[in-house]
């Protein structure tokens, strides 16, 4: 099992004929058959897309309403650059993709604010953007994270950051846990999910059988999280949890690379985020380069 | 991106917002044309920087008993007393640090015969997802002392952004301020005003404090503090235009123009990392084993060659790194890639420094047999951890 996608999952990309909507379609295409089923692009519709490495090839639909009426897809991803993005989600939002992932970075806040109404509206989800995407090992890879550090387990991953999911992934690996699924949700302030939602399918997935979460400064998705696996624990539900928050050295009033990432007004900082994670019984490593270590302690009990 | 108060008013008042009639002046030979125009009798004298508690600095150059960077005066000698000291002059506020930030501009304005102070902000409340007005009547002081000492005071309005601010908003917004009268005509009119303002122009933050009550019962807005979302400039050319570089470090300035994430610290360990949460950690990292970072640098995800060059140059040109760390964890980024421009950057701006460079993900393995065969005295490392270390130990020992 694992959460969100699996080797059933029918991948449209809006924004396949860029370069890198090309380059990462191929090395989804590489990564045990992901399937790929075609593209978008609206002066293009009835081309075929050609990959560099092998010639195969993909067909390119006017609309994504075209697309998933051709292609049954299920999901979306979207590589089209950030004057476009918002347009892109709305139009995968109006053809009730039911996945849509956005790897952009640098969409407008406002764009989002409008996104973000949109999806309240409808049946869809929206993972990003300013995100990695999500990947399912051995089944299925959405996005840009780098499939050969990723092996078949029982670890659930959300991050907020997208390097920090591979150190996870990588680690984990090494660990000798493997992951279920790895979601990046994003750094970005206004996003499509947030941790509760994945730490929910992570919980009610049965072959997660612990978890990491890596946040980091900015905001109050971290508490906000807390608190849900401290009300779900209460409930009698709860799996072994490790983490990690970015951040800690971050001088306040200053944007950390992701628009979310800034300390604003003495909130959102790393300390916080930290004790309110310990409290709900996350074991969270002071160290980036030992999450992994910290989950085999938590395991080991 | 920030912008001073004289253009955050402006940019309000072309929205239609009430503001004070105020000139803005970069030169000591201004000030008296400019107060002549405004008229009097009473005229504030506003130092312009990107950094607020401008009331309560202190200039460096002058005596410890000096009136601060927002001054009163009462006849046109004052006036041009007052610009004189505060003009060139280094202004040190709660939010400049130490070294505080040199006055180019003042801002004079008519005096306003006040009678209530309030707080109003736009900010996008992540929460919700949605543009939230935050109102308090204690406005024209330190709003984060009034949100630990009095929370009940502070009130947060989410608006649909299908709806805009609507009729009953304004209502409670004017309620929280507890305006009646003129003042609630007014502040039934502004607050639309403000979120068009806000929306279309893309606004990270709009903060008024305060905003003012007159003695006449209007609303004035009697400061502006504006940020803007950087994602959006691109179709805001105009207010790009506004952009102040004499406000920032000379090396983000660089950064930016290769689109790199750069942020100036104070410590001897220089970063160059890909993706913001990784440079982040890679900064923390180095705290834990007992060092300073130099700099936050984020290299973004789709760097080529050119860029890590550039960044490279940006990190050796910081006189107080004493050691380079190099942490990439490929997945848009390639690895061989990170390594062909470290390599290049090297061999054109040379090497004073240990360099300890970590490289992991797509292409891994082309990457970092580059750097072997490059022959450079470059420190490879196999993980961050490892990373860490070695660029502590090497420093240490230097």
């Amino acid at each position: 099992m694992s959460i969100l996608i699996d080797k059933d999952t029918k991948v449209l990309v809006q924004g396949l004929t860029g370069k890198t909507g090309t380059f990462h379609t191929e090395q989804a295409l590489a990564y045990y058959g992901t399937q790929m089923v075609g593209g978008t692009h609206p002066k293009k519709g009835g081309e075929k897309w050609t990959s560099g490495v092998d010639g195969s090839e993909l067909p390119i639909f006017a609309t994504v309403a075209e697309g998933k009426e051709q292609t049954g897809a299920n999901a979306s991803v979207i590589y089209v650059p950030p004057a476009g993005a918002a347009a892109a989600i709305l139009e995968a939002i109006e053809a009730e993709v039911e996945l849509i992932v956005c790897i952009t970075e640098g969409v407008p806040v406002m764009d989002m604010v409008k996104v973000k109404r949109a999806l309240e509206k409808s049946n869809s989800r929206l993972i990003g953007p300013n995100c990695p995407g999500v990947l399912t090992p051995e089944e299925c890879k959405i996005g840009i994270m780098p499939g050969n550090i990723f092996q078949k387990g029982s670890v659930g991953i959300v991050s907020r950051s997208g390097t920090l999911t591979y150190e996870a992934v990588f680690q984990t690996t090494n660990a000798g846990l493997g992951q279920t699924t790895a979601v990046g949700i994003g750094g970005d302030p206004v996003k499509g999910t947030e941790f509760i939602d994945m730490l929910e399918m992570f919980l009610a997935d049965d072959a997660t059988e612990s978890i990491i979460m890596i946040g980091e400064i900015g905001g109050s998705a971290e508490e906000e999280a807390a608190q849900f696996i401290m009300d779900e624990a209460k409930k009698g539900r709860s799996k072994p949890m490790a983490g990690f928050i970015a951040g800690l050295t971050a001088p306040p009033g200053r944007t950390m690379g992701h628009a979310g990432a800034v300390i604003s007004g003495g909130k959102g900082g790393a300390e916080d985020k930290i004790a309110a994670m310990e409290a709900a019984g996350i074991k969270v490593s002071r160290s980036p380069a030992k999450i992994g270590e910290t989950l085999l302690e938590v395991l080991k009990g | 991106m920030n912008i001073h108060e004289y253009q955050a008013k402006k940019l309000l008042a072309s929205f239609g917002a009430p503001i004070a009639k105020g000139i803005p002046i970069f030169s000591k030979e201004e000030a008296k044309a400019a107060a002549e125009e405004l008229g009097g009798p009473l005229w504030v004298v506003k130092s312009q920087i990107h950094a607020g508690g401008r009331g309560k600095g202190k200039f460096k150059e002058l005596p410890e008993d000096a009136k601060g960077g927002v001054r009163l005066a009462f006849s046109m000698d004052e006036m041009q007393a007052h610009v004189d000291e505060m003009l060139g002059n280094t202004l040190v506020t709660k939010q400049t640090g130490p070294a505080g930030k040199q006055v180019n501009q003042l801002y004079i304005e008519d005096g306003a015969d006040i009678e209530r102070e309030l707080y109003l902000s736009i900010l996008v409340d992540r929460t919700t997802g949605r543009v939230a007005f935050v109102a308090s009547t204690e406005g024209g002081m330190d709003i984060e002392a009034v949100a630990e000492e009095t929370p009940e005071k502070i009130h947060t309005l989410p608006i649909d952004p299908d709806a805009g601010v609507t009729a009953d908003d304004a209502e409670k917004i004017c309620a929280s301020l507890e305006l009646d009268g003129v003042a609630k005509e007014d502040g039934m009119n502004l607050f639309p005003i403000l979120y068009k303002a806000f929306v279309e122009t893309d606004m990270a933050l709009l903060e008024i404090n305060p905003l003012i009550v007159m003695k006449d019962g209007r609303l004035r807005v009697l400061d502006a503090k504006v940020s803007f979302d950087n994602n959006a400039m691109f179709r805001h050319p105009d207010i790009a235009e506004l952009r102040d570089l004499t406000e920032e470090d000379e090396k983000e300035i660089e950064a930016s123009k290769y689109d790199l994430a750069y942020i100036a610290l104070d410590g001897t360990i220089g970063c160059m990392v890909n993706g913001a949460g990784l440079a982040m950690s890679t900064m923390d990292i180095i705290k834990l084993y007992g060092e300073e970072p130099a700099n936050f640098l984020d290299v973004g995800g789709g760097a080529n060659a050119e860029k890590v060059t550039a960044a490279f140059k940006i990190i050796t040109a910081d006189p107080s790194v004493k050691g380079i760390l190099v942490n990439i964890f490929g997945g848009i980024m390639r690895c061989d890639v990170i390594a062909e421009g470290v390599l290049t950057a090297v061999k054109e701006v040379g090497l004073q420094v240990p360099l300890v460079v970590r490289l992991e993900g797509t292409k891994v393995a082309e990457g970092k047999k580059l750097i072997e065969e490059s022959g450079l005295n470059v420190i490879p490392a196999d993980d961050l951890d490892d990373a860490a270390q070695k660029i502590v130990a090497a420093v240490k020992g230097a």
